[in-house]
């Protein structure tokens, strides 16, 4: 056993840590979300006033909306291609497992903004993408809606999150005992059967957890939009930047973080207990 | 024939673990197979599960080929060595999980489930999941999931290994009483051959991807094909004979026998070895002398290690005090089973 004062001392550090690095930043936002900006000053005045700025505006609604929708494009979008990533390698891919495995890993050592220019070279107006089609004359001008749409920020940000969604699933799906899917076919269920009554079953707890990765990660992305999107794709985390930027509004910044992390925490929430439920060891 | 396994051999890269194997399986019958661990003994089971293709060979069930299916195609059930339980389904879910992947139809399903679990005497425990029942009750549902499907052949991969010796003897009987009771076949692999002998019709002994003998329990114990067979089913003394016109020689044990001249090998069980003093020795027994070496009391039995000329062989006698020096032991020239090498 420790003693009572060594536990003190080894505590000690990772709670200041967390404290000062985490508690603080967040209880001074949730402070911020109450105060209000007066002729370009800072007011520590309590009120609703934010709160009801935003309920009230249609604006950051709609791209708050909009922010959802793309996390949700974006997510199931890598669910569509992570899942069968993850089970042909899993499954099928033998002694390419290795290989495959690396190949899934390098792209997340390449800077996001590589990235995002990378995209940028294929879909921009004078891009690889264009290019190919206006050679093969299956376009005659440059499609702009490639680059700088909603378009072009789910396809950037599902490039950049699906390899989240993998790595949760494709451990969920090694940790399937591969007796139990021949025990499947004994008792006369073919693969597709096989698939949807028992591995897929066994392997939601990490479909759910790359999910929500992958919703969580598209939720708070700002350099995406940045990067990528136009207008039409502005999310709510470049307003909330612009708010603590140029527009220099921190409390109404503020109130959107809140609910932001309000939103996030309870999703997380909701899908911990789900994978608790979910799991059956 | 049930079964026809005809010159199977399997091989994974450069190992043979199956070297042309042909056995039949009867009807109704408790056949096991028996052997160490990487003898092919699972890796037989496999093949006629569909889990693994032959390299060559063929296996043929009721007449039709058998090997070309896939597992789900086969009217077999396995039961797994580690149960391969559906950890995501209730008991009573695993059990139904065959009659609902194939098609039956879902007015008979709960009934046919339940009929299941309580001849495995577990139909209390039908919402439980798999993972908060000990080993023997895994066990239990393990085997319901397999019988409910009503196979022509059930094969069990050596399914009492993971169990304590105490449950494994009571799940022995109740897996003998249920194999008469419902007639299916059971094709059992298990390296424990005091298990194979207390449950068997007969025994295919496997050694290195060969067979060594297939036969029942009895006559394997009785006349051992080979050296390996005696040694590996009960225990035996192993006498390397020399065999000079009519007589076989082992040290300063000598005894007629039909066999042709040359090196032999002869098993002879250590109960065939009397004691002097024991009746019933026949004109034609076989007497020597021997110092006993060591004596272990066994309940019933006594189990003798016994110095003959500087052979050494075990004789089990029926329990009768503490016995030292020299003593008068015999035996009868026909107990001494010419084995092959």
């Amino acid at each position: 056993m420790y003693s009572r004062a060594y536990k003190t001392i080894v505590s000690v550090p990772p709670l200041f840590w967390v404290g000062l690095f985490l508690l603080l930043p967040y209880a001074l936002m949730f402070a911020h979300s109450f105060w209000l900006v007066r002729d370009g000053m800072l007011v520590h005045e309590w009120n609703w006033q934010n709160y009801v700025k935003l309920a009230q505006s249609p604006l950051y609604l709609d791209v708050l909306f909009r922010t959802a929708r793309i996390a949700a494009s974006v997510m199931v979008l890598s669910v569509f291609l992570g899942y069968p990533l993850a089970y042909y390698m899993s499954f099928h891919a033998g002694i390419r497992k290795e290989l495959l495995y690396q190949l899934v890993i390098v792209p997340l050592w390449v800077s996001y903004l590589v990235r995002g220019y990378a995209w940028k070279t294929i879909l921009g107006s004078e891009g690889v993408l264009n290019g190919f089609l206006q050679y093969l004359h299956i376009t005659k001008e440059p499609v702009s809606y490639f680059l700088y749409s909603p378009f072009s920020v789910i396809l950037m940000l599902t490039h950049i999150y699906t390899p989240f969604v993998f790595l949760p699933l494709y451990a969920s799906l090694e940790h399937i005992p591969r007796n139990l899917i021949e025990a499947s076919h004994d008792l006369g269920a073919g693969p597709r059967t096989t698939f949807l009554r028992v591995i897929l079953p066994l392997s939601l707890p990490g479909l759910l957890a790359g999910a929500t990765f992958a919703f969580v990660l598209t939720l708070g992305d700002f350099l995406g939009p940045l990067l990528v999107g136009g207008p039409s794709s502005v999310m709510i985390a470049n307003i909330v930047q612009n708010l603590f930027g140029t527009a220099y509004d921190w409390p109404l910044g503020a109130a959107i973080s809140v609910c932001i992390l309000a939103l996030t925490i309870s999703l997380l929430f909701l899908t911990e207990r789900l994978e608790k439920r979910w799991s059956f060891r | 024939m049930l079964l026809e396994v005809r010159q199977v051999a399997k091989r994974f890269g450069a190992r043979d673990v199956l070297k042309s194997i042909s056995l039949e399986i009867a009807s109704g019958e408790f056949l096991t197979l028996l052997g160490e661990s990487g003898s092919g003994k699972t890796t037989l089971l496999r093949l006629i599960a569909g889990f693994e293709s032959p390299t060559s060979g063929e296996i043929w069930m009721n007449g039709a080929r058998l090997d070309t299916l896939p597992p789900y195609k086969r009217h077999v059930n396995t039961v797994f060595q580690h149960y391969a339980l559906f950890p995501h389904l209730t008991v009573q879910d695993n059990v139904a999980y065959g009659l609902r992947v194939t098609g039956v139809p879902a007015m008979e399903i709960p009934a046919r489930a339940e009929a299941a679990l309580r001849m495995v005497k577990m139909r209390e425990y039908a919402e439980a999941r798999p993972a908060r029942l000990s080993g023997g009750q895994q066990q239990r549902v393990a085997l319901a999931r397999a019988l409910v499907n009503r196979p022509q052949l059930l094969l069990l991969d050596e399914p009492l290994s993971a169990l304590d010796a105490n449950l494994r003897k009571e799940m022995q009987g109740e897996l003998k009483a249920l194999q008469r009771e419902l007639g299916i076949t059971f094709l059992f692999v298990t390296h424990d051959q005091e298990e194979a002998m207390a449950l068997s019709d007969r025994i295919a002994l496997l050694r290195d991807g060969e067979l060594e003998q297939v036969a029942s329990p009895r006559e394997i114990y009785a006349r051992p094909a080979t050296r390996y067979a005696a040694q590996f089913v009960g225990q035996t003394n192993l006498l390397e004979a020399e065999v000079r016109e009519g007589i076989a020689s082992c040290g300063s044990l000598n005894w007629p026998t039909t066999m042709q001249p040359g090196p032999a090998v002869f098993s002879l069980r250590p109960e065939a070895i009397r004691l002097g003093s024991q009746a019933g020795p026949t004109p034609y027994a076989v007497r020597f002398r021997a110092r006993i070496h060591q004596q272990v009391f066994a309940g019933s039995t006594e189990n003798l290690e016994v110095d003959c000329a500087g052979q050494v062989l075990r004789v089990r006698i029926p329990a009768r005090g503490t016995l030292s020096g020299e003593q008068e032991f015999f035996f009868e020239p026909a107990d001494a089973i010419l084995v092959r090498r």
